[in-house]
């Protein structure tokens, strides 16, 4: 509670406008904002427009992606020096692996989600906790990968758009990772992660979000290698 | 209406409180120096520290015109004049007019909506506070080895990708870095804004209902949405090719120059409509208050922004009509260039209609406005010239486009700006400003642009090339008369900053609505409380600019006059 806000059972005061107008009676019962009062903290967001807001960066985000695909494939389908010499392409077997993986963790994040609607709090971190270990699985295998490529950030157009690419995505799972063990903590304690919590939900979103850009991703770097 | 009344009857003892002490009284003024999250505060932050960026910006352009004075590059060495007219341009797009217009944003949207604040106040004020971090950064590359990038606003490899000196830290490094963390405060305000509008909306204010300010607002932040994400793309790109040896945009290395002209170009035309749709949205606001009539169109007025938006995103191509653009492009690029004009052109035609007959009243925001509209006028048909293919090869490189777009950016835009700042000066600092000085900012302001700009496009249609530093003797009368003009502008600030400071220190006491004007910002104390409405938020029941109708724009209109007022109901 801030400072602004009137404590519960604070004595009424005289309201100058009479009680026919109380001000309550003006907001209509749809109205989803500052209305009457539920949910809604002076200097916090409402929870739904978080949401509102998360979508929005959400979609404004995937077009940073868009704008890395399209370059991607213009320099892959123009670009006159493509593979560095020596290079003939790039191993697929595990990264195939990996997205596997990453891929289905989509599907453990969600039954995470379910269990928390369900206000079993215990499965909840069992599930969490898988997606997390799903995910770092993900970020390791693509680390030793990077370690035995045979070509540098340096090494024309081919090495810096794959790395760029799936350097920046790497972030985001970084993050998505670090959000999730954020949650995890919170939920240790009471209270904090409710059934109906939106940063769970949102957080959940975001790793589907990071998962669909790396199925774009991967079919964009490693399925299509001909030119 | 059941619910209300279980919720015990409160009555929020905010309502009968003073309204916050004003800004300058003691104990307040240190809130706009703080990490505030009431986007009223916010606003004049953003306000107040992007007019400080427009004196900067504006010495800088008044160095330039100090050489261009004379023929000869005498006053600064050519490599200066890059770093100077680079500079400008950021700071006064970057610097300037964003931060500004998200000024307006804060200030207006919420009050404007019936909103208490910005849907996420801290995210909110964590972008107001990254302003002043790559102002900084912008400013600081000027002290590094080398000074600051003289690559043009514009960047463009193979000049920016340069590094002669080989020190880490460049110039061109501290533009990009600020250019990214602008982005990134300007996505955070853009989800802010955005969410705002969509969500927070007054009873009763269906989308139709919603001031076209707010419109303009929705539309260009969507742009901001849309575009800045490709911008970041192309300027992380280019920070790893000037600081971590990659090739994306070398051909060296197979990497391609003109993927970020393209990169650059997708954000940074409807960049241009980032700024110019709020101006659009102050003259829909201001036109309808001070001829008294209602605006002409509401409905395709609104829409249009929106076809605006759409547009804008499919013409930075005309830009690039001489950088080895194949013709096929080309024409495409000139059809939906000419067409963005369709929907600005029913702007401008409503504007008209709007003023048509009415009774005029010319205080200084209106000068502002007629004065921006004249000069819009002037920029469009100069506009529509330049998206002619064979007219743009033949003047693009040249002073016609330096007077074009300084014709948008000054003579309409920043018109704009001085309108809203005038407008709703009384609204949120309490005080009146004074009419006097305003004309005569206004007259000042008008002349030294006239001077300042319009020379350059017969400067230009002989042939002077531009971003150079000395030109052939042939261009000198309309050099003298720019420069005369740039000068001028540099002396119109005094009055305009006379005016603000003093006015707001100790100026006449502001009644809620000086202007008689219609608007929900308009129904709240001058300056508003904290929370605007905060729980007590009027139900809106008629459009926006019912000037002379005589309908009430909200129910219980008069309780809430009254209480704006101070005045017991």
């Amino acid at each position: 509670m801030t400072s602004l806000s009137q404590p519960a059972g604070t004595p009424a005061v005289p309201s100058p406008i009479g009680p026919e107008q109380d001000p309550g009676a003006s907001a209509s019962p749809g109205h989803d904002g500052h209305g009457s009062g539920h949910g809604h903290n002076a200097h916090g967001a409402h929870a739904d427009h978080t949401m509102t807001g998360f979508v929005i960066f959400l979609a404004s985000e995937s077009l940073i992606f868009l704008a890395l695909f399209v370059g991607y494939a213009v320099f892959k389908s123009s670009s006159p020096l493509w593979l560095p010499a020596g290079v003939e392409g790039l191993e697929v077997r595990e990264p195939l692996i990996n997205t596997v993986v990453l891929v289905s963790s989509s599907l453990v994040i969600w039954l995470a989600e379910r269990a928390l609607h369900r206000q079993r709090l215990g499965e909840f971190r069992a599930w969490w906790l898988l997606t997390m270990a799903m995910g770092t699985y993900f970020v390791v295998g693509q680390a030793i990968e990077w370690q035995h490529l045979p070509f540098g950030l340096a090494s024309g157009v081919f090495g810096a758009s794959f790395y760029l690419l799936t350097g920046f995505h790497g972030l985001h799972v970084v993050t998505g990772l670090a959000l999730m063990a954020l949650f995890l903590v919170r939920s240790l304690r009471p209270g904090l992660v409710l059934p109906e919590g939106k940063g769970v939900i949102a957080v959940s979103l975001f790793w589907h979000f990071v998962d669909v850009i790396w199925v774009v991703l991967f079919v964009l770097t490693y399925v299509w290698q001909r030119r | 209406m059941a619910s209300s009344s279980s919720s015990s009857p409160s009555f929020d003892p905010r309502m009968i409180k003073e309204p916050q002490p004003l800004p300058g009284s003691p104990g307040s003024w240190r809130r706009y120096f703080s990490f505030n999250t009431d986007a009223k505060v916010i606003g004049i932050q953003y306000i107040a520290v992007a007019l400080l960026f427009l004196l900067v910006g504006g010495l800088l352009a008044m160095i330039m015109r100090g050489e261009l004075i004379t023929p000869p590059a005498d006053l600064v060495d050519p490599t200066v004049y890059n770093g100077l007219y680079t500079m400008h341009g950021t700071v006064m797009l970057f610097l300037f007019l964003f931060p500004v217009l998200n000024g307006f944003n804060n200030l207006l949207i919420p009050p404007m909506i019936g909103a208490p604040d910005m849907a996420f106040p801290r995210l909110n004020a964590l972008a107001f506070w990254l302003f002043p971090v790559f102002g900084v950064i912008l400013m600081a590359s000027f002290l590094v080895p080398g000074g600051p990038s003289g690559s043009g606003w514009w960047a463009y490899p193979p000049l920016s990708t340069q590094n002669p000196l080989g020190h880490a830290l460049n110039g061109q490094l501290l533009w990009i870095l600020a250019v990214a963390v602008s982005g990134v405060s300007s996505i955070m305000g853009a989800v802010n804004f955005c969410t705002t509008i969509i969500r927070m909306r007054a009873p009763g204010m269906g989308l139709f209902k919603m001031p076209i300010f707010c419109w303009t607002a929705l539309a260009a932040q969507l742009i901001q949405l849309m575009g800045l994400p490709v911008l970041t793309a192309g300027a992380v790109m280019l920070l790893f090719d000037l600081s971590f040896g990659t090739s994306f945009f070398k051909p060296e290395g197979g990497g391609d120059p003109m993927l970020y002209q393209h990169f650059f170009w997708f954000y940074s035309h409807p960049a241009v409509y980032v700024m110019v749709l709020p101006i659009f949205g102050v003259f829909s606001e201001l036109f309808p208050v001070y001829a008294r009539k209602p605006l002409f169109g509401y409905h395709v007025v609104a829409i249009a922004s929106f076809a605006i938006t759409g547009l804008s995103l499919i013409v930075w191509v005309h830009h690039m009509f001489y950088s080895g653009t194949p013709q096929w492009m080309r024409n495409v690029f000139m059809v939906t260039t000419m067409l963005i004009a369709v929907p600005t052109g029913i702007k401008v035609f409503a504007w008209i209609a709007t003023l048509w007959r009415g009774s005029i009243r010319l205080s200084t925001p209106m000068l502002f406005c007629l004065a921006g509209l004249f000069n819009f006028i002037f920029a469009g048909i100069t506009g529509v010239m330049l998206a002619t293919v064979p007219v743009d090869i033949h003047v693009g490189n040249t002073y016609f486009v330096v007077g074009h777009f300084h014709y948008v950016i000054f003579n309409m835009i920043t018109f704009g700006v001085f309108a809203a700042i005038y407008h709703w000066f009384p609204k949120f600092t309490g005080r009146m400003y004074y009419e006097g000085l305003g004309k005569l900012h206004f007259i000042l302001t008008f002349i030294g642009s006239t001077l300042n700009f319009l020379p350059m496009h017969w400067a230009g249609l002989m042939g002077m090339p531009r971003r150079v530093a000395s030109y052939d003797p042939e261009f000198a009368s309309a050099n003298v008369l720019a420069s005369l003009g740039a000068f001028l502008l540099g002396v119109a600030t005094i009055p305009f900053l006379l005016n603000i400071v003093s006015s707001w220190v100790r100026g006449p006491k502001a009644p809620p609505n000086p202007w008689n004007a219609i608007g929900l910002e308009w129904l709240l104390p001058s300056p508003p409380a904290a929370e605007n409405f905060a729980e007590d938020v009027p139900t809106v029941i008629s459009g926006p600019y019912g000037y002379g109708l005589g309908q009430p724009l909200v129910e219980d209109q008069e309780r809430f006059e009254r209480r704006a007022a101070g005045l017991k109901p």
